[in-house]
């Protein structure tokens, strides 16, 4: 690979990892209010959470701008308070990322919560457990699965993410341009076609990877949660 | 003041479930037909269903006071509780599942520890299994031993063996024998099986459509036939208590009672052991003189109490089969036929007849627990 190649690849699983990571408690979080929990306004929380899939990328990075950038509301007191700039910066494609991919996370977790029988943490609740016990023993084992799913699928929508990225942060090399960035970026430059097929390649190559590695956990999780042994996926 | 005492109501759309009863130690029975609010009582015992209004105290402990907002949680109650499914949880072995209620308890103040329990109930064998590999008999098993380990005040079970078939629920009884023998916990037992409350429990409260209809000692509970649409019992029948004699060579068990000796067959039982037996009363016939050349070998004098005569073709006749200082009623059931022929009426003297083979392992149960009231 060649170094702009390897910079591109780096950039793009630094940018998915911390998307990823950051955004997973408030996944799960959101997560269990959708599931579990009435309160007024949860239509409205539904619908923002999956504003992502639904508006065109290039509106969520506009709107992302707006917020965070040096003068938006949020972005100016990130800077004024912790010294944190977001735009143009590689925490700001994470960022783009982590929106773009918290809708696919929520919905992947939500339904693992929503297939747990309840009437398992009720039971754990009349043997003396708290509800903090109850959720950390019974129902966050019971979900991992559900979990890994969400991250594996987050992770993937990070890595592709292109649209609110490009919008949000623009296309700088070595600090916003990921792999879909840079595969654009050849593909406006003339003779950029072998380059373009590597990145492609590439791109698949990782893409891969993460389902492989997903499919590995994903049977071990559910060979400890069974307590059968892993078999040939059905 | 009693050890449960409970009041409490809870509405619903087509229902109002409210439940008065107060219960001591021993086995209570909760009995009523499906849909009668039985598995909402119990379940506002353990705090898994908030009553609309009442107060609910256990040994003391106020669980639950609508008029001083007082509601425990269910993990502060301290009643274990056993469901109808097994529940167990599927990513813990059997040990760890039935450790879950032990955490944070010191095992030296135990009444009751894993090698107890686990001895009890037949579980040595399969501490290191998962749930997925037990069968459902083996599950519930386990379910109950983590109950009884979290160390409650009471045990609650809601129909315990309904969803086993048969063959489980053979399996299961008795376990549930023993541990209401050598366990001094008391237990709140859900159930609509008539032979299960006469073989577990000493106390009975019959729920119908949300209400309270009775309660009191399963014996007098279970002879009362003004509370048949309620129990769904539909085969009025007494409860008598007895004493175990030994078996004769030909395979014959005296069960004695104030007032004679009841010959029952095929049924193994401990001499000398107090049992509560269950006759039908579709399995007692009577006869105006002592009839002779007869093959049914149980012939009582009585004298009918009173005649009930029901909607169809049949009427019910109690009669005291003992003395008149201690009464051993029995329900026969005879045709409105056989009643006017006979002229059967309250004061008449007649004899009640028994066959030995009617009284099957199901109508027996253990007699009143020492030290119950």
């Amino acid at each position: 690979m060649t170094p702009v190649e390897i910079e591109a690849l780096r950039l793009s699983l630094k940018v998915a990892i911390w998307a990823v990571g950051v955004s997973l408690p408030f996944g799960v979080l959101v997560a269990w209010l959708l599931a579990r929990k009435e309160f007024p306004g949860k239509l409205l929380l539904d619908g923002i959470v999956h504003l992502p899939l639904v508006v065109p990328p290039v509106a969520v990075g506009y709107l992302l701008l707006v917020v965070l950038g040096r003068n938006g509301a949020v972005g100016g007191w990130l800077y004024d308070w912790f010294g944190i700039t977001l735009i143009f910066t590689w925490k700001g494609a994470a960022v783009a990322a982590g929106v773009m991919a918290f809708p696919l996370m929520v919905r992947a977790i939500r339904l693992s919560l929503e297939a747990v029988d309840e009437r398992l943490e009720t039971a754990a609740r009349t043997l003396g457990a708290s509800p903090r016990r109850v959720f950390l023993g019974i129902t966050l084992p019971l979900i991992a699965p559900g979990i890994l799913a969400g991250v594996v699928l987050a992770f993937a929508r990070s890595l592709g993410e292109f649209g609110a990225t490009i919008t949000f942060v623009s296309n700088i090399p070595g600090e916003t341009r990921t792999l879909p960035l840079a595969l654009y970026s050849v593909m406006q430059t003339p003779g950029g076609e072998d380059a373009a097929v590597r990145l492609v390649l590439i791109s698949i190559a990782l893409a891969l990877a993460a389902i492989f590695a997903s499919e590995i956990i994903a049977r071990r999780l559910t060979a400890r949660l069974t307590g059968k042994k892993p078999g040939p996926s059905k | 003041m009693s050890l449960i005492e409970f009041e409490a109501e809870r509405r619903f759309d087509d229902l109002t479930v409210h439940g008065s009863f107060e219960a001591e130690g021993g086995v209570t029975a909760l009995f009523g037909a499906s849909g009668a609010g039985k598995t909402t009582l119990i379940n506002m015992l353990a705090g898994l269903e908030r009553p609309d209004t009442g107060r609910i105290v256990v040994g003391g402990v106020v669980l639950f006071d609508s008029k001083s907002g007082i509601n425990l949680a269910p993990e502060r109650r301290r009643l274990g509780y056993v469901f109808q499914e097994d529940r167990l949880f599927p990513h813990f072995s059997v040990g760890r599942n039935l450790a879950y209620g032990t955490k944070g308890k010191n095992p030296s103040t135990q009444p009751v520890d894993m090698g107890v329990v686990t001895k009890l109930l037949g579980l040595e064998h399969l501490l290191d299994r998962r749930p997925a590999t037990l069968s459902g008999g083996e599950k519930q098993r386990v379910a109950i031993g983590r109950a009884l380990l979290a160390n409650p005040a009471i045990l609650l079970m809601d129909e315990p063996m309904a969803a086993l078939d048969a063959t489980r629920r053979a399996e299961i009884l008795p376990f549930l024998e023993q541990m209401r023998e050598q366990l001094d916990i008391p237990i709140v037992y859900v159930s609509h099986n008539v032979d299960e409350v006469l073989r577990l429990a000493d106390t009975m409260v019959v729920i119908g459509g949300g209400e309270t209809k009775a309660s009191g000692p399963v014996a007098d509970i279970l002879s009362r036939i003004d509370l048949r649409q309620w129990t769904g019992i539909h085969d009025a029948g007494a409860v008598i208590t007895a004493t175990v004699g030994d078996q004769a060579d030909d395979g014959l068990t005296a069960l004695k009672f104030n007032g004679g000796a009841l010959q029952v067959a095929g049924l193994r039982l401990t001499p000398g052991r107090q049992v509560r037996l269950r006759i039908h009363a579709r399995d007692v016939s009577l006869a105006l003189e002592k009839p002779n050349k007869i093959s049914v070998l149980n012939v009582f004098p009585g004298e009918i109490l009173e005649v009930n005569q029901t909607d169809g073709a049949q009427a019910d006749v109690r009669v005291n089969i003992g003395g008149t200082s201690w009464p051993v009623p029995i329900w026969a059931q005879v045709t409105k036929r056989s009643a006017a022929d006979l002229g059967l009426a309250p004061g008449t003297h007649v004899f009640a007849l028994i066959k030995a083979v009617a009284v099957d392992r199901e109508d027996v149960g253990p007699g009143p627990t020492t030290g119950h009231s």
